[in-house]
This record gives C-alpha cells, structure tokens and sequence, in this order.
C-alpha cells in the first residue's frame, strides 16, 4: 500500500516524482473538501445515469441489484455539479 | 585516437552527436545554433544516422518531444538559442524535475530586445534555476568532447538530469578550429546504452509528471536539488574517464597561470581564451595575474572555487548578462556568496562586458583590470558603455 503523503520523507520520493504504483491518488480523500453534500431521492430518480457520468471524482456509483445510485463520501467534494446536472432534481445540496 | 579535421565547430558538435547513437533528435531552427540541427537533419536523411529527426513547429514544443522521447526511454538531443530557449522554458523546468536527461546545445545568444542574434549569456541565466547540469566550453575541441561526456553524465543512473552545453554564438558556433574527432568504438566504450531509471513501458506502468500537493512538493524539490548535487562526482569521473580516452584533461574550475596570483580573473566560455591572452601580456610584464575559468556551473563547484581563489587579494569577475536591478551579475553573485565567509576575503570587482556580440580583446580585458584596482567600485559596471 502506498504511503500517504504526509509520510513521505524526501528520500522516499522516487526519481522525478514517478509513481509506481499508478491510482494512488485514491489515497487522497477530496471529501475533506467538502462543505456541502449531495443527498439522492431514489424516489425521484428517473435513473438517466447523468449523475455518474457527470462527477468529476467518480464518487457515484450504481447499485444495480437495488436500482438506486451510491455516494462514496470519502471522495465526493461537494462540488454540486452531480446536483446541478440532474434532470429529475432528485439530488440536493445540504449544509454537510 | 580519431582523426584531426578542420571542421565548424557547429558541424562537429552534429557529427559527435551522431556518433552518440542519439535515437530522437526534436528542433526548430535558429540562428546561431541553426548548423547543429541542419547537419544532424542531414545525418537523418541521408541514413548514416539512424534517428528519428522531428522537424516541431516551435521550441515549446521541441521540449516537449524530448520529455517524451527521453520518458520512453530514447537517448535525446536538442539544440536551441535565446529566444528558442524563452519560448521552451516551461519544459526546460519539467525536464529536470522529471529528471529526464535529454542533453541540450545552448548556442548562447543575447535575449530580446532589441533583438539580437549574437552572443552573450543572457539566455543560459534566464534558466540558471532550471535544475539542468550546465557547461560552458572554450573551443571546439572542448564543444565536441562535452557531447559525448553530457549523454555519458545525463544517462547515469545516478544522475538522471539533463545536460544544457554552453557554446557562444557565433564565436564559437560558427569558427572553424582543428578538431581530434572520436571513433565510433570510443563513444560505445564511453556511453553506455541507455538504461533509464523508469520509462514510460505498457508492460511496467508508471506515472510520470503527477500532481504535487503542498504536502509532497517541498520533498520533491529537495530530492531535485540533491539529485544535482549528487551530479558532481559522476560529472568528474566521466571528465577523468574522457582523458583516459582521449588524454585531454577536463575539470570543474580550471586555472591558468594562477601560481603566485595576487589577481586573479574569472569568466566561463569563449572570454577566457581572450582573458588568457590579456594574462600572458600582464605576466610578461612582471604582473601576478592569473585566470579561472569556471567550466562547470551548475552544479557550482562551491570548493573548488574557494580553492583555487584562496590567497588573492583581488578578483575581476567577468559577466556577460545582466541581472536587472541586482546587487551583481550572476557569476559575482556565485563567487561573492562563496567567498563572504572566507578569512582573508578578497576584493570582488565585478564587470558585465560583451553584451550582444560586442567584440571583448584581451586589451580590453586589461583595461577592466585595470580600472576596476583603480576605482574599487562596487556593484557592476558594463564595460564599454557610452555616455
Ligand atoms: S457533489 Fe460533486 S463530487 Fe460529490 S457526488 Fe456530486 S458531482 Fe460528485
Ligand atoms: S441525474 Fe438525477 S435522475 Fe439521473 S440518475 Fe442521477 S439522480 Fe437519477
């Protein structure tokens, strides 16, 4: 597993920056970010799959077996957009 | 031993790169370092250079292909000048932070405006923080063995940094001097294939030029910074490894007629050859005066400066570009930072001379000397300068 980056002394880092182990910006959480959360109405969803085509960090995700849309907090940043783009206005942004 | 040709010094510096079984060559033309790249087109064209020769539409973008080439693990050339390197400089960074040791030939010439297309060293200065190995010659000679002994530095796993050879324009690019070619078994010995330390690989994926938060971007820059001075020893074995080759002796700082110096001048590139000659006049007459010729700029050869300006009482420092609005130009810079803390601390004048082309004689060189023990100014004066 990759170190977080708060750990990484200079001697650690790799020549130029190269990260071996490509995708570990999963490590990093842009939930912290947030300051505003989207909440889903499954009820109003039309299921249009706009929502996870839109977010910018892939933070919805479908739960086919249950015919609903999931957030994944520990990257969803608050940015709205999932929000703003829903046809159905089935997600809406709440003080987090 | 190779042979001995009379050749442009432009033309050789392409022939030598040629015999480094370069793999991608990117470029645009422009004066005065347009014979390299025309030369090395022609080596492409005509088949004796196996290499891919990509004719970019614009430095940035010549830059660019070469942190690619070099990211997929290819021996990379590049050549530019002034303007070519101010329009490449976004890249000039990434390169060496990328650590990616493309081997550049800087045909040094004055920076616009007004425009200019003859020599000084505005441009190298304009990248001095660029974190590139950077090194100046004196002659042809010097041009054509920096080639072989930059990809022999730059490619060393321990290394991994690009390499900016310094050559003035003009009085340098374009004379033609006798020049000891290399045979093609002497630069196989001397540069080994190329072994990058990561390259861009399907099989072997990496991530190359990521993100840096402020977490992690201060280690980065401190891994960069040491990796450059971590440059040093391998930069001196490989000069000691060339003069076993070729029993021409290269080194960071290099003296002439130094013993028993009370002055001492010190420059870089083609000024010391005309320094050298103001030298042999002043020595003639009785004066202890004597040259430094600092060949390697970045890394600064911190200790070798000290030692071979330890014990003068007056040192003339010759710049040939001017950092606006500083307490000096940037070689004095160096050399006053290195010697504050030195016991007996010696005089420091500091003369810019040979802005854009204008011509520097040895008697000129005197006639700064000479004025600068006179006047004891501080700060930077440019020589020549009228009104
Ligand atoms: S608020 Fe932004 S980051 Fe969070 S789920 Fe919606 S689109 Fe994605
Ligand atoms: S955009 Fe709205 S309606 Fe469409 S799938 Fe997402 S939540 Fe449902």
């Amino acid at each position: 597993m990759t170190k977080s980056m708060e750990q990484i002394s200079w001697q650690e880092i790799e020549a130029g920056g190269v990260i071996t182990e490509p995708g570990n910006a999963s490590c990093y959480h842009t939930g912290t970010w947030r300051s505003q959360k989207p909440k889903y109405d499954e009820n109003a969803c039309i299921r249009c799959w706009r929502c996870y085509v839109m977010c910018p960090d892939a933070a919805i995700s479908p739960d086919l077996e249950n015919n609903i849309f999931v957030w994944n907090y520990d990257y969803c940043k608050g940015c709205g957009i999932c929000a703003y783009e829903c046809p159905a206005k089935a997600i809406v942004m709440e003080e987090d | 031993m190779g042979r001995k040709v009379g050749i442009e010094v432009s033309i050789a510096a392409a022939e030598a790169v040629g015999l480094c079984d370069v793999d991608v060559v990117a470029a645009y033309p422009i004066t005065p370092q347009t014979h390299v790249v025309e030369h090395l087109s022609e080596l492409c064209a005509t088949g004796e250079l196996d290499a891919e020769f990509v004719p970019v539409e614009s430095e940035h973008s010549a830059m660019s292909v070469c942190c690619g080439s070099a990211a997929a693990g290819a021996r990379t050339f590049t050549a530019t000048a002034a303007q070519g390197l101010a329009l490449m400089s976004e890249i000039v960074f990434i390169a060496s932070s990328m650590r990616l040791p493309i081997v550049m030939f800087l045909a040094n010439r004055a920076l616009s405006s007004p425009l200019s297309i003859w020599n000084d060293h505005s441009d190298t200065m304009m990248v001095r923080d660029s974190g590139w190995i950077q090194v100046f010659c004196e002659n042809g000679q010097e041009v054509y063995d920096a080639i072989f002994h930059s990809f022999r530095v730059a490619e060393d796993p321990q290394v991994s940094l690009p390499v900016m050879i310094n050559v003035d324009g003009f009085n340098l690019t374009h004379v033609i001097e006798p020049i000891e070619f290399w045979t093609k078994e002497m630069a196989q010995k001397y540069i080994p294939p190329f072994k990058p330390l990561y390259r861009l690989d399907p099989d072997k994926v990496v991530s190359m030029g990521a993100f840096g938060m402020p977490e992690i971007y201060a280690e980065a820059k401190m891994s960069q910074d040491q990796a450059l001075w971590n440059s040093y020893p391998i930069i001196k074995q490989a000069w000691d490894e060339l003069a076993v080759l070729t029993g021409r002796k290269y080194s960071p700082v290099e003296l002439y007629k130094t013993e028993g110096a009370e002055t001492l001048i010190v420059g870089m590139g083609t000024i010391c050859e005309t320094a050298s000659l103001a030298v042999d006049k002043m020595r003639e007459q009785g004066e202890k005066v004597g040259l430094v010729k600092l060949r390697l700029w970045r890394p600064l050869p911190i200790d070798d400066i000290k030692n071979a300006l330890a014990g003068a009482k007056n040192l003339l420092v010759l710049d040939r570009a001017v950092s606006f609005g500083a307490a000096n130009a940037p070689v004095t810079t160096e050399i006053q930072s290195i010697m504050y803390h030195e016991k007996d601390r010696p005089n420091i004048y500091n003369v810019v001379a040979g802005l854009g082309g204008r011509d520097v004689t040895p008697e000129d060189i005197i006639k700064m000397l000479e004025a600068a023990l006179a006047n004891k100014n501080q700060g930077y004066n440019i020589y020549g300068v009228r009104g």
